[in-house]
């Protein structure tokens, strides 16, 4: 695996950053992928931001993983976000483990991997880090930024410490800061990951307790009404309770399946850096208490949007940007999205998100266009 | 785009910022931003109805407006429109007392109860009145506090409310409200549009 990550787009960021724990980085490597072209007047190009087990691969076949890309149902030719038209951007968040800097890497100095003595990053390193790239890449305004979850978390970060570098920000089923009951269910996570002995032992991973913690994860990602509909009560066996603890119910089976898979693409301490980097997220505090302060000069158009199932980043939440936004006169649209598929919505094929996306992007390309020609 | 619209739009000066609650599809969003260069925002309790605004590049907030005007700052908008809903609100003395608070100015427009065939109705047919503006019966009609022309200018006079401006649409037709003509527009016109402050 290690030999093929060597193979894909990666910039080695000659800056040095300053990371919030006090930390500075530099020659660090950013993994990277593109899809579409750039336009001559270079104003088609999006920024997707990544969730907390996504990567730089959100469309077509992961030439790792060899698997379909994360966000298949939204990105490429002809869908919502359409790579005919529009320049896709994604990059591996620092702290992941798909060829940018984090725990999965050589620490030059110790020529060892970083492992756990990796910095704690927050999610305004990834994006310091990623605004790199759009230099690297010439680009001097997106069309848009655009992510869901913890890719919803670096949407609002980016507007905050660059208010004129996006025509347009669609923050999708996040918030601007971690709840409580948020913090909880990744501390549950890391500490099933922790509780493995295999954790601290060289040259192992604790799949056992990684698989736990996605399994615990993949729970929050969908809603009681979708689980009860897709599996209810139903046995993997069509026979009768086996009297064990092998996996009767099909539920059972399906979160085996989701952690013992994930296990196989994703790096431990990688989950343990960006789930920490997720707690500390609170644009609220960076503004001295006043989320609004955050949007103060911003200059991009919003469009908020959340789903009616999803419980790990509710609706409530997402109105509370809205609200920060309307404070301080901001440009905003606001709608929630009905699916009784979770939180796991924004990657699924729910036809009116998709269509409310698409037709967002469509008509500020328009606007763009236009103005050009004025 | 209907009279209604088309009066409202006129009272609305060029390049200002415009808050239209219940904004609907959109419509007139749209004809202010492209003709009059207006800032315009809005806000629509229907999903359906927001998608399609957000669809036309149009920003819109989902949400009810006795439960989401708070959260916008004091005088951020030049105008606020409330088109034919203050009726339905359950509070609409609150509803307007949030709209003059973000507006410099609110333009309101309401269907009038005063309206000859509405009194006509009620006098002869002894039911409630139903005619193309109020077309639901008693026990479904989403109007909760209908009022007349004289009505609403009576609560202005009472709440210190000053009406800067007052039009009324008679069969499409579109004449000024005065002091002199009031009775007479309270019998023959099916909507008042109002300017206040």
């Amino acid at each position: 695996m290690n030999t093929e990550i060597k193979n894909i787009k990666k910039l080695i960021v000659k800056h040095s950053l300053e990371l919030d724990c006090g930390k500075t980085i530099k020659n660090f490597p950013l993994a990277y992928e593109t899809y579409g072209n750039l336009n001559k007047e270079k104003n088609n190009a999006i920024l997707v931001f990544h969730a907390l087990t996504g990567d730089q691969f959100c469309t077509n076949i992961n030439p790792i993983t060899k698997r379909e890309g994360w966000w298949n149902t939204a990105v490429g030719p002809g869908k919502a976000i359409d790579t005919n038209k529009y320049f896709v951007i994604c990059a591996n968040v620092v702290g992941g483990c798909m060829g940018s800097y984090g725990p999965k890497e050589i620490n030059t100095k110790t020529n060892k991997l970083f492992g756990i003595t990796f910095p704690v990053i927050t999610i305004r390193d990834m994006v310091r880090a990623q605004k790199y790239l759009l230099d690297h890449l010439g680009i001097e305004k997106l069309l848009a930024v655009v992510g869901g979850s913890m890719g919803g978390m670096q949407v609002l970060q980016f507007t905050a410490l660059y208010p004129n570098k996006a025509h347009s920000a669609i923050p999708i089923a996040c918030s601007a800061s971690h709840s409580a009951q948020n913090i909880a269910l990744n501390e549950l996570g890391r500490q099933a990951i922790m509780a493995d002995p295999n954790w601290k032992k060289e040259n192992s991973s604790p799949d056992k307790g990684l698989a736990v913690a996605r399994m615990a994860a993949h729970i929050t990602y969908l809603s009681k009404k979708g689980l009860q509909e897709k599996f209810g009560r139903k046995l993997q066996d069509k026979g009768s309770l086996k009297f064990s603890f092998d996996a009767d119910f099909q539920i059972e089976s399906y979160l085996r399946y989701q952690g013992s898979t994930f296990v196989d693409r994703f790096d431990a301490n990688s989950y343990l850096f960006i789930t920490r980097a997720m707690d500390y997220f609170d644009l609220e505090k960076q503004f001295k208490g006043n989320l609004s302060l955050a949007f103060k000069n911003t200059k991009s158009k919003f469009c908020v949007i959340s789903f009616s199932s999803d419980w790990l980043y509710p609706t409530i939440e997402n109105k509370e940007i809205v609200i920060a936004l309307n404070a301080c006169g901001a440009n905003v649209g606001f709608v929630e999205i009905n699916s009784d598929k979770g939180h796991d919505s924004f990657l699924l094929d729910v036809p009116e998100f998709l269509l409310t996306l698409s037709e967002f992007l469509n008509s500020t390309y328009n606007e763009i266009k236009n103005e050009k020609r004025i | 785009m209907k009279k209604e619209f088309e009066v409202i739009s006129q009272i609305i000066k060029n390049n200002k910022r415009v808050l239209d609650v219940g904004c609907g599809d959109g419509t007139l969003m749209e004809y202010l931003k492209n003709n009059q260069q207006n800032d315009v925002r809005g806000l629509e309790p229907q999903k359906n109805l927001v998608q399609k605004c957000i669809s036309k590049g149009l920003s819109v907030i989902e949400g009810d407006a006795e439960k989401e005007l708070f959260q916008f700052p004091k005088k951020s908008f030049d105008y606020v429109v409330l088109s034919q809903t203050l009726q339905a609100f359950f509070n609409p003395e609150e509803v307007l007392n949030q709209l003059l608070r973000i507006g410099k100015q609110t333009i309101v427009s309401i269907p009038n109860f005063g309206y000859w065939k509405v009194r006509l109705h009620l006098l002869f047919k002894g039911t409630m009145p139903i005619t193309k503006n109020l077309p639901n019966e008693w026990y479904n009609t989403p109007n909760l506090h209908m009022c007349t022309i004289q009505d609403f200018v009576n609560f202005c006079k009472k709440k210190n409310i000053k009406i800067d401006k007052s039009m009324c649409l008679t069969n499409e037709k579109i004449s000024e409200i005065t002091n002199r003509n009031m009775v007479y527009k309270n019998i023959f016109s099916q909507l008042g549009i109002f300017l206040i402050e």
